[in-house]
């Protein structure tokens, strides 16, 4: 049995490039179609939340081919702005598309572990944004109750409409979701904890690894508690039960007779239990990220590197403790909304030492200002603005106030929607060189991107709080013909409507500067060197550590991450094996 | 050991490189006795025992397979936790009728006593995958498969695995006369509460033993024609540790469903 | 009759609304307090941020990590502990306890997309309900059992009437899917969730007409799912009570 006999029966024809690519198990091509994934549904997103916005400004605004936007409509904008966005944009990017993508190089492996499995995760969650797709196509429309889905809303097509068939097709895409990210967080964790490369101990993981493993561990119970619900959800629609229905409930003069006497209050636990660590998913990787970009482009290492580590894992533990506090108006127990305070109060310590290390990081460092490293700038700064109000609305008692206004829909914008959104063009600004083959994005163009965004994120999101302030109620389908009292409290915020608005559709489109950006440098040839932003952690190693091969020689990790020298004019990278005079003494 | 010990049969030249199989062209077989432990400590100055771990020995995939099988399973536990949780709640809350007297409408179900059999074959079956598992590790069978002579290792788990095949099924089919003896006497899912939790949990746990089985079947497919000794070692230890997961599982539910209600 | 109590300064400057009930003060100030302070950092986070990133010279790697982590950590972490102990202790004094026994009684129904207030009536207790009975259009919105004799004497009206200075124990309830009780200007909310009864009690202050809300996504109508408060000083509101129970008993005469 000689080798090339074997060779000529065992490989047939190599199938064409687009059979290849979607066949593949490669976690680059796996990576890049999690970002394909994003990509569609950001973009869905967003012109949900622009028609969301012009109806709020402009009632009698006709959307073509379709008429005007009746309350029923703009419920499912809400819902399915929230859902893609959150699920599919803010969960799928960060974690895991970049997670495929940058992972296994910065912990010196050439591959994630299970090949397979991670396709197959891939596929499932691509499934998942399909299916949730097709829910506008469905008979009745999408879901109207919101991305939470809190039954009794949830549970019966009497409920309105788009509770029928859209629901089901929601309940559906949320189960291939949560095993999608189920299977690709066993794979990353599997991945990080195996298949670290000779030298990589965990003292010189970097912290962006510490993000998608924390972030990872929330995925596996937080995404299985959800898988649970939504089976339950699906038995209280279509099997009888009624675990989140109550006894004798009547819904649009029809008594909805399940057996059992089941309570909305649970849905809730189960839902936040999953939904709080979901945030957290979303914003770890980014948190990482940050630390590590903002240190690099400081030239120092990243300030309490040690402590970073440790705050990452204690926002991950708490993380899990805390989703009482979506609750404390809803029926929840006073004395719980108590201890649920307390532990929500816990996470700004860790959050709050993250701040303090970002600050003292790039303190009178003169960093180079390139556009990764101000998107990063722009993730603390956007991370304080919101994180400041999470400490108001983790008080019960405030909370009472500000429970369900544009306050809370500001609060979360700022602190998880666009500064992850600022990690994702942190990330894609600082890996893209390693992405595209060597070419480079504009720095002009990037700039000039980083700054109109930072500048329309605070014009849309800023106002949301004084409009909150104001009592301003979410998912309210217009703010006009309302009654007398409710016309005059609003009426004081008109002009912050459109101030919102306004700047909703500036933020939209200077992405189109991105995307100009973006095709722009995939055309010019490539320029860049090695390493552009003299980085020193693995994936920028010189031994194309992005290019799955086999015949490559394993690189070996020698130091820790973010080793520069005082004066920040050179530095060691961690794949550089040390001279025997300068051996690092951990 | 001198490589010219190495017989034909199980020496493998690395196969040219599928997109699926990156760098993974070395399973130990043919290099290094599949017994072989981890070294280290030769005196070069490295730290062995804060060395992660490379591509070392055969019972590196062996390891990586256990660490995502037991991430997976914690997931996994977390989703019976969750219903079980649910089950609790449901079996404590009750309503105010219309004469307000408070109502808790749980009505036990009767679970029928085929259980207690089916309990003890899932047992059975769990004995006899550690007993193919174990076979897989013999280090005097190794040794002589690795000599050439013959596939002990797993003629012998192939036996094993397939009793448990077969009491897996066997306990499947016992679930089956289970829910068909509850549905005679008109106890379907959404007859009560309980009985809704009932079937939940043991479909739940039935899907997870289909798996199971689709596990099995693919492990003695494996053993059948993988010549990869790592291979078929690292598809039976997975699977096998599944099994008894599942088997763990099961003990907790139907302790919960036998004297919980 | 809208308020006519001009709003503070501070209020304004954050747009909050005008504040009408007692607790309400405790509140507003531990929010402005809370407002002002996040104001603060924020400003000087982002002060320091810009100051410390284009400034000119470059310093020496910071390692004071006690005086620049772990001091202001605990420092923060102090600041949070003041806020959260306020905060529970406000919460404790509102919610731990219930109403006093002499408080106002009365019911609130939430059902797609309505509010209904029953009060009590001249027995001063409320008569059983059943949710199967409910029917506006029989003029039966919250679902009165006509075999309980205490429901003959209940009030029910689409609006709520309060007296000013006098605590009010309100029982919400659903009927079909969760709704949000909220009075922006009495700074009250509470979810009606359907199979529980809620209880949440406050004292309105200053007399005027305020918004009730719905703030919890209950369907097509969620947005106009609303009420109207109307507190009055004491003695119209036991005017309006009389006269509310004489127009009930005038319709149960014929």
């Amino acid at each position: 049995m000689s080798a090339p006999s074997q060779r000529l029966r065992t490989s047939p024809a190599r199938p064409h490039r687009i059979v290849r690519a979607l066949t593949s198990t490669n976690h680059r091509n796996i990576g890049f179609g999690y970002l394909t994934i994003s990509t569609i549904a950001v973009i869905f997103g967003t012109i949900l939340s622009w028609l969301m916005r012009i109806h709020l400004s402009w009632p009698d605004w006709k959307l073509p081919l379709h008429g005007p936007i009746l309350p029923e409509d703009y419920l499912a904008l809400v819902t399915m702005h929230g859902t893609l966005m959150l699920f599919f944009v803010l969960t799928v990017a960060p974690q895991s598309g970049f997670g495929n993508l940058i992972l296994p190089a910065q912990i010196g492996a050439r591959r994630m572990a299970f090949p397979r499995l991670n396709a197959l995760g891939m596929w499932t969650t691509a499934a998942g944004l399909i299916v949730l797709l097709c829910a506008f196509l469905v008979p009745g429309g999408s879901p109207i109750a919101g991305w939470t889905s809190y039954p009794p809303l949830s549970v019966t097509s009497l409920a309105g409409p788009g509770e029928g068939a859209g629901q089901d097709v929601w309940l559906t895409s949320i189960a291939l979701f949560a095993i999608g990210g189920t299977i690709s967080a066993v794979v990353m964790l599997t991945t990080i904890v195996k298949l670290r490369c000779a030298g990589m101990t965990w003292r010189r993981v970097p912290l962006t690894v510490w993000g998608w493993f924390t972030a990872s561990l929330l995925v596996v119970p937080a995404f299985s508690v959800l898988l649970a619900a939504v089976l339950l959800l699906f038995c209280d629609r279509h099997l009888g039960s009624a675990f989140f229905i109550p006894h004798a409930d009547v819904i649009n003069s029809t008594l909805v007779s399940h057996h059992g006497t089941g309570s909305p209050l649970l849905w809730l636990h189960l839902f936040w239990f999953f939904g709080h660590p979901e945030v957290y998913i979303a914003i770890l990787p980014g948190m990482g990220l940050t630390s590590m970009v903002i240190a690099n482009f400081s030239r120092r290492r990243v300030f309490a590197y040690r402590l970073m580590i440790a705050t990452t894992l204690a926002i991950g533990l708490l993380g899990l403790l805390v989703w009482g506090h979506h609750m404390f108006v809803a029926g929840l127990n006073p004395f719980a909304g108590t201890a649920f305070a307390a532990a929500s109060l816990a996470i700004a310590v860790p959050a709050t030492a993250k701040v303090l290390s970002w600050l003292a990081t790039s303190w009178r460092a003169r960093p180079w200002l390139s556009t990764p490293m101000l998107f990063a700038l722009g993730f603390v700064s956007l991370f304080i603005a919101g994180g400041l109000s999470g400490i108001i609305v983790a008080q019960p008692i405030l909370d009472e106030y500000l429970h369900n206004t544009f306050f809370i829909v500001g609060h979360f914008h700022l602190i998880m929607a666009m500064a992850g959104v600022f990690g994702l063009f942190c990330a894609t600004y600082y890996w893209f060189p390693l992405l595209a083959h060597g070419r480079m994005l504009s720095e002009r163009l990037g700039k000039w991107h980083f700054w109109l965004t930072l500048l329309f994120t605070y014009t849309t999101f800023l106002p949301m709080y004084f409009s909150g302030l104001g009592g301003e109620p979410r998912r309210y389908a217009q703010l006009t013909g309302l009654n007398a009292p409710a016309q005059a409290l609003l009426a004081a915020h008109t002009v912050l409507q459109f101030h919102i608005t306004g700047g909703a559709i500036a933020l939209g489109l200077t992405q189109l500067l991105f995307l100009f950006n973006l095709v722009r440098s995939l055309r010019a040839p490539s320029i860049a060197p090695d390493n552009p932003w003299s980085a020193t952690t693995m994936e920028w190693a010189p031994q194309g550590m992005l290019e799955p091969s086999p015949d490559l020689p394993s690189p070996a990790a020698y130091h820790r991450p973010c080793h520069y020298t005082d004066d920040g004019s050179s530095f060691t990278p961690q794949w550089e094996s040390p001279q025997p005079s300068t051996v690092e003494q951990e | 050991m001198p490589t010219i010990l190495t017989p034909p049969g199980i020496y493998q030249p690395r196969r040219p490189g599928r997109p699926g199989d990156l760098g993974e062209g070395d399973s130990g077989s043919g290099r290094r006795p599949p017994t072989d432990k981890r070294t280290g400590g030769n005196g070069d100055g490295d730290n062995w025992s804060d060395r992660p771990q490379g591509r070392r020995g055969p019972r590196e995939r062996l390891s990586r397979a256990r660490v995502g099988l037991f991430f997976a399973l914690g997931g996994d536990l977390m989703f019976f936790i969750a219903l079980v949780s649910v089950f609790f709640v449901a079996k404590t809350s009750s309503h105010f009728d219309a004469y307000s007297r408070l109502i808790n409408d749980w009505l036990p179900t009767a679970i029928p006593s085929i259980l207690w059999l089916n309990t003890a074959v899932l047992l059975v079956s769990s004995v006899c995958a550690e007993i193919a598992r174990r076979s897989m590790f013999r280090e005097t069978d190794l040794m002589d498969e690795w000599f050439g002579f013959g596939r002990p290792t797993s003629r012998r788990a192939a036996i094993w695995l397939s009793a448990t095949l077969a009491l897996g099924a066997l306990f499947l089919a016992g679930q089956w006369v289970a829910w068909t003896q509850l549905a005679a006497q008109h106890v379907l899912f959404n007859s009560n509460a309980s009985s809704h939790f009932f079937y939940l949990i043991t479909v739940a746990h039935a899907a997870h033993l289909f798996l199971g089985i689709a596990a099995l079947v693919t492990a003695l497919t494996l053993l059948a024609r993988s010549r990869q000794l790592a291979t078929r070692q690292v598809a039976v230890d997975a699977t096998v540790w599944y099994w008894h997961a599942m088997g763990l599982l099961w003990i907790f539910l139907f302790v919960l469903l036998e004297y919980g209600q | 009759m809208p308020s006519t109590q001009a709003i503070p300064p501070a209020l304004r400057f954050w747009h909050l609304p005008v504040d009408g009930s007692w607790h309400g003060h405790a509140l507003d100030s531990h929010l402005l307090l809370n407002l002002w302070i996040a104001l603060a950092l924020f400003a000087l986070s982002n002060l320091l941020l810009f100051v410390g990133v284009l400034s000119s010279r470059r310093a020496h790697r910071p390692i004071h990590k006690l005086t620049l982590e772990y001091l202001p950590l605990l420092a923060f972490a102090a600041t949070f502990l003041l806020l959260g102990s306020r905060a529970s202790s406000l919460w404790a004094t509102q919610r731990y306890t219930g109403a006093a026994p002499d408080a106002l009684q009365v019911e609130v129904t939430g059902l797609q997309f309505a509010w209904y207030f029953r009060y009590p009536g001249a027995d001063a207790t409320f008569g059983h309900t059943r949710n199967d009975l409910v029917s506006a259009a029989e003029g039966n919105p919250v679902g009165l059992d006509p075999a309980d004799p205490h429901g003959a004497d209940d009030i029910v009206r689409p609006q709520l009437v309060l007296p000013a200075g006098r605590e009010v124990d309100l029982t919400l309830r659903a009927v079909d899917v969760i709704h949000g009780f909220a009075i922006p200007e009495m700074r009250l909310k509470q979810n009606a969730v359907p199979g529980q009864t809620q209880h949440i009690h406050f004292t309105p202050e200053l007399p005027g007409d305020y918004a009730i809300l719905c703030t919890q996504v209950c369907g097509l109508g969620h947005y106009r799912m609303q009420a109207v408060l109307r507190v009055l000083p004491a003695a119209d509101f036991n005017k309006w009570l009389i006269e509310q129970e004489r127009s009930k008993d005038a319709e149960a005469l014929p």
